[in-house]
């Protein structure tokens, strides 16, 4: 579930960070008015123990294979919407650092898709309308298996929305999308039933963990329709204002259409007309960043992709040459230092 | 078990990596992030089909590992750890673009074009986002976040969290090692005890996060996380943040491997 960065393109991740660091923002500022700051220790340790937690095998009946806890449910019930979401934000950015789990540019959209559906999703309308008449073994149980559930399915529906969005597989809509939700629901029980087992076994240990961060007396009530509000707002102006600079600036799929058809220009004078007028009805709404579905692909390729086979054989040799010799260019250098560093290390030694 | 220790050898591995003394080493956290930034966007802002002009993006961390003396192996393995879900999600292309190009004589399906094209980025992309905390380390990080205003609630809880992930690392794999040695022959644990075991080990985690907290308050802690470090920005820092940058737009706009093939072409012609 964790994105990397090769699946993603420039403003589909800038969107998110932005939209993501809004709510971070918007999270602390809730914490630092209405909670104490014994908490942050607290949200520390408990990012600590969320990603070692994740390293637990929990067996899974009748199957005989394991699953693991992902812990973002896990955060919002036992620290609130707000602490949960910025700790799952502490852990994800130390996973992508040293781990390489998720993408530094992809952080934003790893971060609202793990982050945000959980805390800000189901934790307020999931989790608390189950358990909005008190707490019981069963109430909890439920609560926490279908927010679970729920909070890594829309999750999952996120990374395909973004996946697509960004342009970078073939996949069609609906094909991603039979691949992904089944495979989260599968995920997700696992996620939901060890969710429920710890969260009832806390309550019945020390309720007074689960109900003062469900209550709201500890770390403020989740408002959240200021919060969608707001989010919705972001997403609208930093979506629409980026998207406009991506096509003024042709990026992507249009920027090399024009560089092939400028190469063509010299053999295939023809050609360059109807690809520059393809490319101007291309980029009319962000072409780079539209749905692929099958039905569309016969009619994209009359138009818009005829400057691909415009390049001529010569240049395509001359592409593989020149890309061979920066592979052995880009080697000899790295060899060539470390020989020369390695080689003045063992001088200084000896001297 | 085997897992948890791994993870915990990667991360102490990356660790004394970032306490090397080498001039990237001792350049300045933030001009080191800043160009990593640079370097993830215009990696990824290439469109699906180029491969040749991404080349020219492999100077970058093949200079920083020659220059840094690091370990190639050890970070690479990680990168191959991770391109089996690009695969997962890439190896689809060829199935689902027929259309056909020819490169150099041969036919191919554009699909593996835009297949091995996602391959190269993720590859890239991983190790340069591996390769900024290997020279550059958890602390000093934080520092340059703290410089890039990046409130001081989120970063001190980072370096929290990552100051205690080896502590309870430890402690969830004595806990597991402790349910092994009395539930041999098992993959992983019961259902039964799911709960409690996880449990048991949050109601500690609460207990252990009071403690912590009473300790530092002993100490003086006011809310601000003192490193003791106050990195100034050097011309040596400008010049190396320019001399990438330049590259990177240089090599973003023209296609440098190709210029070569065709210097080297039209020579041989």
């Amino acid at each position: 579930m964790h994105m990397a960065d090769a699946l993603i393109s420039p403003l589909v991740g800038g969107t998110m960070w932005v939209v993501t660091a809004g709510v971070a923002a918007y999270s602390m500022k809730k914490i630092k008015n209405d909670m104490d700051e014994k908490k942050i220790p607290l949200m520390g340790v408990m990012g600590a123990f969320i990603f070692a937690a994740q390293m637990i095998n929990f067996t899974i009946p009748g199957t005989g294979s394991s699953g693991h806890l992902g812990g973002g449910m896990l955060l919002a019930i036992l620290l609130g919407p707000y602490a949960g979401f910025l700790t799952m934000a502490s852990v994800l950015f130390i996973q992508a650092l040293f781990f390489a789990d998720g993408g530094f540019l992809a952080y934003g959209c790893n971060v609202f898709n793990l982050g945000f559906f959980t805390c800000f999703v189901a934790y307020p309308f999931i989790y608390k309308w189950f358990t909005r008449k008190g707490y019981s073994k069963k109430s909890i149980m439920t609560a926490s298996m279908i927010s679970a559930l729920i909070g890594l399915q829309l999750g999952a529906f996120s990374v395909v929305i973004e996946t697509l969005l960004s342009g970078k597989t073939e996949l069609p809509f609906g094909t991603f999308v039979l691949l992904m939700q089944p495979i989260h629901l599968g995920i997700g029980v696992v996620e939901g039933l060890v969710t429920a087992a710890i969260v009832s076994f806390i309550w019945q240990a020390r309720p007074e963990i689960i109900e003062k961060s469900a209550s709201g007396d500890a770390l403020g009530s989740v408002s959240i329709k200021r919060v969608l509000t707001t989010l919705a707002i972001a997403v609208l102006i930093v979506g629409s204002s980026l998207s406009w600079f991506a096509s003024a600036n042709p990026d992507g799929l249009e920027w090399s259409m024009m560089k092939t058809a400028g190469i063509a220009e010299l053999e295939a004078p023809d050609g360059i007309h109807k690809t520059l007028s393809s490319f101007q009805s291309e980029t009319a709404f962000l072409p780079g960043y539209g749905f692929k579905s099958a039905e569309n692909e016969p009619e994209e390729s009359t138009g818009s992709e005829e400057a691909w086979p415009a390049v001529s054989v010569g240049t395509s040799v001359s592409g593989l040459v020149g890309s061979a010799s920066t592979l052995i260019l880009a080697a000899l250098t790295g060899l060539i230092i470390s020989m020369y560093k390695r080689r003045s290390s063992t001088r200084n030694i000896e001297a | 078990m085997a897992n948890i220790m791994n993870s915990l050898y990667d991360m102490r591995l990356l660790d004394d990596l970032a306490r090397k003394e080498t001039f990237i080493h001792r350049l300045h956290p933030m001009v080191k992030l800043v160009i990593t930034i640079v370097y993830l966007i215009a990696v990824v802002s290439f469109d699906r089909y180029e491969i040749g002009a991404l080349l020219s993006f492999l100077f970058y961390p093949v200079l920083v590992f020659a220059f840094a003396e690091l370990p190639i192996a050890s970070i690479l393995k990680r990168v191959l750890l991770i391109e089996p879900f690009i695969i997962g999600i890439g190896i689809l292309n060829p199935f689902f673009d027929h259309q056909l190009i020819v490169i150099g004589g041969i036919t191919i399906s554009r699909g593996w074009v835009t297949f091995l094209s996602l391959f190269i980025k993720c590859g890239l992309t991983v190790t340069a986002a591996l390769l900024l905390i290997a020279t550059t380390g958890m602390d000093r990080l934080a520092g340059a976040l703290r410089m890039l205003k990046i409130p001081r609630l989120f970063v001190l809880q980072l370096l929290l969290t990552y100051r205690y992930i080896s502590v309870l690392m430890e402690e969830v794999a004595r806990t597991l090692r402790a349910y092994s040695l009395r539930a041999p022959a098992q993959q992983g644990i019961h259902r039964s005890v799911w709960g409690s075991l996880a449990g048991q080990l949050i109601l500690r985690t609460f207990e252990r996060a009071q403690r912590v907290y009473q300790a530092m308050c002993l100490r003086g802690f006011t809310g601000e996380y003192l490193t003791g470090v106050n990195e100034k920005i050097k011309t040596l820092d400008v010049a190396y943040l320019v001399a990438w940058i330049l590259f990177f737009a240089v090599a973003r706009i023209y296609n440098i491997p190709m210029l070569i093939g065709l210097l080297i072409t039209g020579v041989i012609k």
